[in-house]
C-alpha cells in the first residue's frame, strides 16, 4: 500500500508567519491571494453571465413574437420597449452588449480568471502568485470594467450597438445611431480596462507557471490544465495589445477627427470631413485579437476537461504529449487564421486562399484533442459526476460545432454562409457552449477546493440535462435557417417574406432558451447555498491526482502549512497496474509504489532502474 | 536557520518571477507598436497619396541623443547601486529622469515643427497622422519610465541594500526599453518616409 494519506501537516513549522489575522478589506475585498481572487472573478463572472444570458432572452422573445406586446417589459425597460415591443435599436444593443458580456466578461475573465487563478499555484506547487498585488489590481480593473459595462444601460442613448465586433464606421462616429455615442464611448473605455486587466493577469500566469514551479515539477509532469492556461496566457498577451492599438485610433477617429478608418461619408445628411480612411484595417486589427480569442476561450475549456475526463475515468489521459502539441498548434495557428473572418470584404483570392489553408489545418490539432478524450473514456471506469457531464457534454459541443468550422473556414462556402444564423450557430456551439461546460465542469470539480464544501449532484444533473438539451434546441436548428441565408442581427423575421416561414422554428428556440435559463436556476441555487450548507468536503473528494488535492481544506494562506511537496510523477497515475488504489498522487515518490512501477518511470536514471530490478527479483515480480 | 534559508529562496524566486513578468510586459507594450506598424505598412501601401510625405524633423535626431545618454547615465546609477554608492546612485539617477524631461519636450517640439508645416494630426493622410500616434503611445509611456525613475530614486533611502538593487534592475531594463523602443520607432519612420 503507498501513503496517500498527506503527512505535511504534521510538521507544524510555520516558517512564513501567515496566520495573523488580517482584517475584513485585506481578506475579502482587497485580497492579494489567488484563491479569494480567483472566487472574486467566478462570481463576477456568473454575475456576468447572468446578465448577459438575460440579454439573450429579451432578443429571443422580439424574434420569437415579433408582432406581440408583453407590457411587463415595459415595466422595466422603459421607452427601449414602448408599448411592450422592445425598439429596434436597442434589439442591436442587446445582441452587442450579450456578445461582448459572454466573450470578454463571461468566458475569458470568468472563465481563465477563475481558473488560472485558482489552480495555477495550487497545480505548480507555490505559495501564490509571482505578483499578488498585481493579481489583485487585475480582478479590480475587470471590476471595474464590468461596472462600466453594464452601467452603459443606464445612459439616455443606450449601450452600444453596432456588434460586438464594433466594426467602423458605426462605432466611429458618435452620431451614426444612438448606440454610437456615449455608450459606445463606454464600451471602449471598460474594454481598455478589460485588456489591461487581462495583460495584467495573464503576465502573471505565464511568470508564475515558469519560474515558481515546485522542486520536481518539470514541464513534462504538469497537469493539461496548466498547460492550457499557460498557452492561453502567451496567446492572450501576443493578441489583446493589439486590440488596444486598434482601439486608440477609433477613439481617434471618433474624437479627435482623425481618418484611421473612416473615408467619403454622409452620416444624417451631413458630409463628414474624414478621408483616406479604411474600415478594413480596423478588422484586420480587430480579428488578429479576436480570432486568437476565441482560443483564448476555449483552450482553458481544454484544459479543464482534460484534467475531469481523466480523472472520472480512472484512467490516464490518452496522448498526453499529443494534447500538449495540439494545445501548442492551436496556439500557434490561432495567430495566423484571423483573415477567415474578412473573406467577404474583397481581399485578393490569393490571400483568402493562405488564409483558408492555415484555417482548415487547425481541425488537425482540434481532432487529436477530440479523438484522445474518446479515447480516454474508451474503456475507462467512468463515475458520472457533474463535473464528469459537463466535460463530455464540452467535447460533444466541440465536435458538433467544430464540423462547421470546416464548411465556414472554406472561403467559398463562407461567401454564401457569411453574416446569416450558420455562423451563430457554429460559434455558440464550438467556443459558447463547449466553453461554459469547460467553465461549469470546472467550478462542479473544483467546487470543493474553492468553498470546502462539495455542490448537490442531483440538481447539478437536473443542471446538466436541461442545460445540454436546450443548448442543442437552441442552436442546431440555426444551421438550417443559415443555409436558407436568414441573415443574423435582423430584428423581425415578419418584415422578410423569405424568412417568414422561419418564425415558427424561431418560437421553438426561444422556448428551449427560456427553459434553458430556467434550467441556470438550479445552478445559482446549487452553488450559492451549498457555500453555506452544502456537506463538507473531503481532502481528496475525487481521489485525484494533482498537487492541490494535497493541501488542507480549510484554506492558508501560502496553501500548504508546511514545505511544499516535492513532484516525483506526471499527474496521470490512474489504475496503475500492480498498485492497490487506482490512484497515485503526483507527489508520492516511487520508493513507495514499487509494486506498479514502469520501465519507462526512470526516464532512464540508472541507479533507479538497478533499484527497481532488485526489487523486482526479490518479490518475484515480471518487470 | 533552515527557515530563513528557505524564506530567503522564496522570495528570490518571486523576484526572478516579477523581473521574468517584466519582460513579458515589454513584449505586451511592443505588440501594440507592432500592431501599428503593421497597420502604418498596409494603409501607406493603399494609395499613391498615402505615406508619410515629409522629412521627419530634425528634433528627432537631439531626442534620440538624449535618451541615448540617459541610457547610458542609467547604466551608471545601476552600476552605483551594484558598489553601494548611493550618492553617486542618486546623482546619475537625477541626471536619467532630466534627460528624460529633456527627451519629453523634444518630442513635443517635433509635433510643433511638424504642425507649422502643415503635417497635423487631423488628417486625411493617416500615414501621417500615424508619427503623432507611434511618438504619442511613446510619451506616454516615458511618462511611466519617469514614475519609475522617481520610484527608484526614493528607493535609495528606504529600501535595504537588495531590494534597492532589486528595484534598480527593473527599472534600468525598462528604462533602456524604453530607449531601444523609441530607436525602433524612429527607424521604422526613416525607412518609410
Amino acid at each position: 500500500m503507498s501513503s496517500t494519506v498527506i503527512s505535511h501537516s504534521a510538521e507544524h513549522h510555520d516558517s512564513h508567519g501567515h496566520h495573523h489575522e488580517e482584517s475584513f478589506i485585506r481578506k475579502y475585498i482587497f485580497s492579494g491571494d489567488h484563491k479569494m481572487i480567483a472566487k472574486q472573478f467566478l462570481i463576477t463572472g456568473i454575475i456576468m453571465a447572468v446578465f448577459g444570458m438575460m440579454l439573450s432572452v429579451l432578443f429571443r422573445i422580439q424574434l420569437a413574437w415579433p408582432d406581440k406586446e408583453f407590457p411587463i417589459l415595459e415595466v422595466f425597460l422603459g421607452k427601449w420597449a414602448e408599448g411592450g415591443r422592445i425598439r429596434p435599436d436597442f434589439f442591436l444593443s442587446l445582441v452587442t452588449i450579450h456578445g461582448t458580456i459572454m466573450v470578454f466578461f463571461v468566458l475569458t475573465a470568468g472563465l481563465s480568471g477563475t481558473f488560472s487563478n485558482l489552480l495555477i499555484p495550487y497545480q505548480i506547487g507555490a505559495r501564490d502568485m509571482a505578483s499578488p498585488t498585481m493579481n489583485m489590481l487585475s480582478y479590480w480593473l475587470f471590476f471595474v470594467a464590468s461596472v462600466i459595462m453594464i452601467g452603459s444601460f443606464f445612459v439616455e442613448s443606450g449601450p452600444a450597438s453596432s456588434g460586438w465586433t464594433i466594426y467602423p464606421p458605426l462605432s466611429a462616429v458618435p452620431t451614426a445611431i444612438s448606440g454610437s455615442g456615449t455608450g459606445m464611448t463606454m464600451w471602449l473605455i471598460s474594454m481598455v480596462l478589460f485588456v489591461a486587466s487581462q495583460l495584467i493577469g495573464g503576465i502573471n500566469y505565464v511568470s508564475t507557471i515558469l519560474n515558481m514551479r515546485t522542486k520536481g515539477m518539470d514541464l513534462w509532469k504538469m497537469p493539461l490544465t496548466i498547460w492550457a492556461f499557460f498557452l492561453t496566457a502567451i496567446v492572450g498577451m501576443l493578441s489583446f495589445p493589439v486590440l488596444v492599438s486598434a482601439v486608440v485610433l477609433l477613439i481617434f477617429d471618433r474624437s479627435a477627427g482623425t481618418s484611421f478608418y473612416l473615408s467619403d461619408l454622409v452620416v444624417q445628411g451631413q458630409i463628414l470631413p474624414n478621408e483616406g480612411g479604411s474600415p478594413i484595417l480596423f478588422q484586420h486589427l480587430f480579428w488578429f485579437l479576436g480570432h486568437p480569442e476565441v482560443y483564448i476561450v476555449v483552450m482553458p475549456a481544454f484544459g479543464i476537461t482534460s484534467e475531469v475526463i481523466a480523472t472520472n475515468s480512472r484512467k490516464p489521459i490518452f496522448g498526453y504529449h499529443a494534447m500538449v502539441y495540439s494545445l501548442i498548434g492551436i496556439s500557434t495557428l490561432s495567430m495566423i487564421v484571423w483573415g477567415h473572418h474578412m473573406f467577404v470584404t474583397g481581399m485578393s483570392p490569393f490571400l483568402g486562399g493562405v488564409f483558408m489553408i492555415t484555417t482548415l489545418i487547425i481541425a488537425v490539432p482540434s481532432a487529436v484533442k477530440a479523438f484522445n478524450y474518446i479515447a480516454t473514456l474508451w474503456r475507462g471506469n467512468i463515475r458520472f459526476t457533474p463535473a464528469m457531464m459537463f466535460a463530455i457534454g464540452m467535447v460533444s459541443f466541440f465536435i458538433s460545432g467544430g464540423v462547421t468550422g470546416i464548411f465556414l473556414g472554406n472561403a467559398t462556402l463562407d461567401i454564401n454562409l457569411h453574416d446569416t444564423y450558420f455562423v451563430i450557430a457554429h460559434f455558440h456551439l464550438v467556443m459558447g457552449s463547449a466553453s461554459i461546460f469547460g467553465m461549469l465542469c470546472g467550478v462542479y470539480h473544483w467546487y470543493p477546493k474553492m468553498f470546502g464544501r462539495m455542490m448537490n449532484t442531483k440538481l447539478g444533473y437536473l443542471h446538466f440535462w436541461l442545460t445540454f438539451i436546450g443548448a442543442y434546441l437552441v442552436f442546431f436548428p440555426m444551421h438550417f435557417m443559415g443555409i436558407d441565408g436568414v441573415p443574423r442581427r435582423y430584428y423581425a423575421f415578419t418584415e422578410f417574406a423569405f424568412m417568414e416561414k422561419w418564425v415558427s422554428v424561431n418560437l421553438l428556440v426561444t422556448w428551449a432558451a427560456i427553459i434553458a435559463a430556467f434550467g441556470q436556476v438550479a445552478f445559482l441555487w446549487n452553488f450559492f447555498s451549498s457555500i453555506y450548507k452544502g456537506k463538507k468536503a473531503s481532502q481528496n473528494p475525487w481521489q485525484a491526482n494533482t498537487l492541490e488535492w494535497t493541501t488542507p481544506v480549510e484554506h492558508i494562506h501560502g496553501n500548504w502549512p508546511g514545505e511544499i511537496p516535492t513532484v516525483h510523477r506526471w499527474p496521470y497515475d490512474y489504475s496503475k497496474p500492480g498498485h492497490g488504489e487506482d490512484f497515485i498522487p503526483q507527489h508520492v515518490p516511487f520508493s513507495e509504489t514499487m509494486g506498479s512501477n514502469l520501465p519507462h518511470d526512470f526516464e532512464g536514471d540508472e541507479e533507479a532502474e538497478r533499484i527497481q530490478a532488485e526489487w523486482n527479483a526479490q518479490n518475484g515480480r515480471k518487470d | 536557520m533552515l527557515d530563513t534559508q528557505t524564506e530567503t529562496d522564496e522570495k528570490l524566486v518571486q523576484r526572478k518571477a516579477q523581473k521574468f513578468s517584466l519582460w513579458l510586459g515589454m513584449l505586451g507594450m511592443f505588440m501594440m507598436f507592432a500592431a501599428w506598424s503593421s497597420g502604418f505598412i498596409v494603409y501607406s501601401a493603399s494609395g499613391v497619396d498615402k505615406g508619410i510625405k515629409t522629412l521627419l524633423p530634425d528634433t528627432f535626431i537631439y531626442s534620440t541623443l538624449s535618451i541615448v545618454v540617459s541610457s547610458l547615465t542609467m547604466f551608471l546609477a545601476h552600476k552605483a547601486a551594484k558598489n553601494d554608492d548611493s550618492t553617486k546612485q542618486r546623482l546619475f539617477l537625477l541626471i536619467t529622469f532630466v534627460l528624460g524631461i529633456v527627451f519629453f519636450a523634444l518630442q513635443v517640439h517635433a509635433w510643433s515643427v511638424l504642425t507649422d508645416r502643415g503635417v497635423y494630426f487631423v488628417n486625411n493622410n493617416a500615414s501621417q497622422s500615424f508619427i503623432y500616434a507611434f511618438t504619442g503611445l511613446h510619451l506616454a509611456h516615458i511618462i511611466a519610465g519617469l514614475i519609475v525613475l522617481v520610484v527608484a530614486i526614493i528607493g535609495i533611502t528606504k529600501l535595504p541594500k537588495d531590494g534597492n538593487l532589486f528595484r534598480m534592475d527593473l527599472a534600468s531594463i525598462f528604462w533602456h526599453f524604453l530607449d531601444l523602443l523609441w530607436i525602433y520607432i524612429y527607424v521604422f519612420l526613416l525607412l518609410n518616409q
